[in-house]
């Protein structure tokens, strides 16, 4: 089942495309990395395809009014922003908001979704501390929780693991490879090669706003596609573990 | 539960207070009975005439600045924001100088809030020309502060070109904010105003309680901010504009209230809306009652009372926050 379809999405600043004629599907079941150099339009893709930016060429989810839409896809932005001193669970719960009928409580199927999503982040114990007063790494956490409760097809995340410890890291994209194995499916973006080869099961690489590579992680990190969008000498090395990805050096 | 009680516990006993209270000494039951037109007919007279305007007009005012207050700190995720941000009380406040200065505010009692109404309403109207449809917070503000200061330029003028001292200084004192003398009339006309504003920030709730999470996440969130903007615009405009045509300027009650209440409803920018209201009206009914208690006789305005509760309250919470940094 297609839970996003992109045709020809282009986005452009002033006359500079910076998301130029991206076609893509995502299919329920898939764990998507969308990778690229900075500023080869990875953000903007993601904006554009939820809605929240004017483009060209459709998206199946801008086209959805926003209710439809939030009831569809959770979206985790790059920027973490609590902008005010409320708790854990108060937060994690703003992603149940679609789901609530105007100014209604949480309702049973709400609240297991609540700490379903503290459960999977491992934050259950964090739950009444305010969230203004986790560190940056621990409020990463809660956000991501917060997607996760929204409890959508479709997660988009704009690197969700930058700034988290080693091991929160791998939890994370677990969570992620779980949720696509239990049916979602997710699109995150990713500077870290290496994880993505790893928990990926598809990377889109986006090289100066065109689609430059789709496919499985093994055909996009071919040295000659690395070395010419990253500039990076590396070798992917196929083990049982799974592709690990070696950075080797610069290529000047 | 616990604070919504509280705040109608104490937002009665305020108002109750602020009819037993007064330069004609009435005792409370007495003041009571006048109150639904029965005893004494001075009393009554005092009661339904003098005393109901003026207390139901401070708690108006006030939960029309609170509200406001906590709506526009919920909207810019700045606890620094308030009502007094995008010029409607600005503008409001020169249509009432202009009609104090040309004479127009003698011609008819109401004459005088109706123009501070028009003024907030052709402010209104600039603002959303300047900030544009899909214009962000920032064009708000920006917009906000030009009319504000081109109001407050304005205002200057009418001052300085005042014909005589006595205009002049029937001018400031307007400006300073008062619920005294005022009317039924006063009541009527800023109520359904008022009422129109309330309705319209009361919706804001859940947009408030996503935008915690900044503009983009609360858009996927199925906001729309277009139309939060503009419920917010106008629902401010007529709650300021309407309690600013009534009372005069009325500094720090949008700022300080929602302030003070933050906590206590655990942060929640919807919790906030309501409490600020109750809050805010129980604020400037005490304030009210503190002007006639302090210097009864010398005419004490409230909204010099409210700046001189307001500042150090202010300065306590600048402590207050120092001491949770690191």
């Amino acid at each position: 089942m297609t839970l996003l379809h992109l045709t020809d999405l282009t986005v452009t600043r002033g006359q500079c495309p910076v998301v130029d004629h991206v076609s893509l599907d995502i299919a329920a079941g898939e764990c998507v990395g969308l990778i690229g150099p900075n500023g080869a339009g990875k953000t903007t893709l993601m904006r554009a395809a939820l809605g929240l930016l004017p483009h060209t060429g459709t998206s199946s989810l801008a086209q959805l009014p926003p209710r439809a839409r939030a009831a569809q896809a959770a979206w985790l932005p790059q920027s973490r922003e609590i902008a005010w001193p409320v708790t854990v669970e108060s937060v994690v719960a703003l992603g149940r908001l679609p789901h609530l009928a105007r100014g209604s409580r949480l309702r049973p199927q709400d609240q297991a979704a609540v700490d379903a999503a503290l459960e999977r982040m491992g934050l259950a114990a964090y739950r009444h501390r305010l969230a203004t007063e986790l560190s940056g790494g621990e409020q990463a956490r809660v956000l991501i929780a917060r997607t996760l409760a929204q409890g959508t097809p479709l997660l988009m995340a704009d690197e969700p693991i930058a700034g988290l410890d080693p091991a929160a890291q791998i939890s994370t994209l677990q969570v992620f490879a779980d949720l696509a194995g239990e049916g979602h499916a997710v699109l995150t973006s990713l500077h870290d090669l290496s994880l993505a080869a790893r928990y990926c099961t598809r990377l889109i690489l986006l090289h100066r706003g065109r689609l430059h590579a789709d496919g499985a992680p093994t055909d996009v990190l071919t040295p000659e596609t690395l070395a010419e969008v990253f500039h990076l000498r590396a070798r992917v090395h196929l083990t049982e573990d799974g592709p690990l990805f070696q950075p080797l050096g610069v290529l000047s | 539960m616990k604070l919504i009680f509280g705040l109608l516990a104490l937002l009665v006993a305020l108002f109750t207070a602020s009819l037993c209270l007064g330069s004609v000494g009435i005792t409370p039951l007495k003041a009571l009975a006048a109150l639904v037109g029965t005893g004494d007919r001075l009393h009554v007279m005092i009661l339904q005439d003098i005393r109901l305007p003026r207390a139901l007009l401070a708690a108006m005012v006030g939960a029309s600045l609170g509200l406001s207050g906590a709506a526009m700190q919920g909207y810019l995720r700045n606890p620094l924001a308030e009502p007094g941000l995008i010029g409607v009380s600005g503008a409001a406040a020169l249509g009432a100088v202009i009609a104090l200065q040309t004479g127009i505010a003698a011609l008819f009692m109401l004459a005088l809030p109706l123009m501070a109404l028009l003024f907030a309403l052709v402010a209104v109207c600039l603002i959303l020309l300047l900030a544009g449809p899909r214009g962000a917070s920032l064009t708000l503000i920006l917009a906000g502060i030009a009319i504000s200061a081109l109001a407050g330029a304005l205002t200057s003028l009418v001052l300085n070109l005042s014909p005589n001292p006595y205009a002049a200084s029937e001018i400031i004192f307007w400006m300073m904010g008062s619920v005294a003398d005022r009317s039924m009339d006063h009541v009527t006309l800023a109520l359904p105003v008022m009422a129109l504003g309330w309705a319209l920030l009361a919706t804001l709730g859940r947009g408030l309680d996503a935008l915690t999470l900044g503009e983009d996440a609360a858009q996927a969130l199925g906001l729309s901010l277009r139309s939060l903007r503009l419920r917010l615009l106008i629902g401010t405009a007529a709650a300021v504009g309407a309690a600013t045509a009534v009372a005069g300027a009325v500094g720090f009650v949008g700022l300080i209230v929602p302030h003070l209440l933050r906590r206590l409803t655990a942060g929640r920018p919807s919790a906030l809306l309501w409490a600020s209201t109750l809050g805010g009206a129980a604020m400037v009914l005490a304030a009210d009652i503190t002007v006639r208690l302090v210097l009864p006789t010398r005419d004490l305005k409230l909204g010099v009372v409210m700046a001189l509760i307001g500042a150090p309250l202010f300065l306590h919470l600048i402590f207050k926050t120092r001491k949770e940094l690191p």
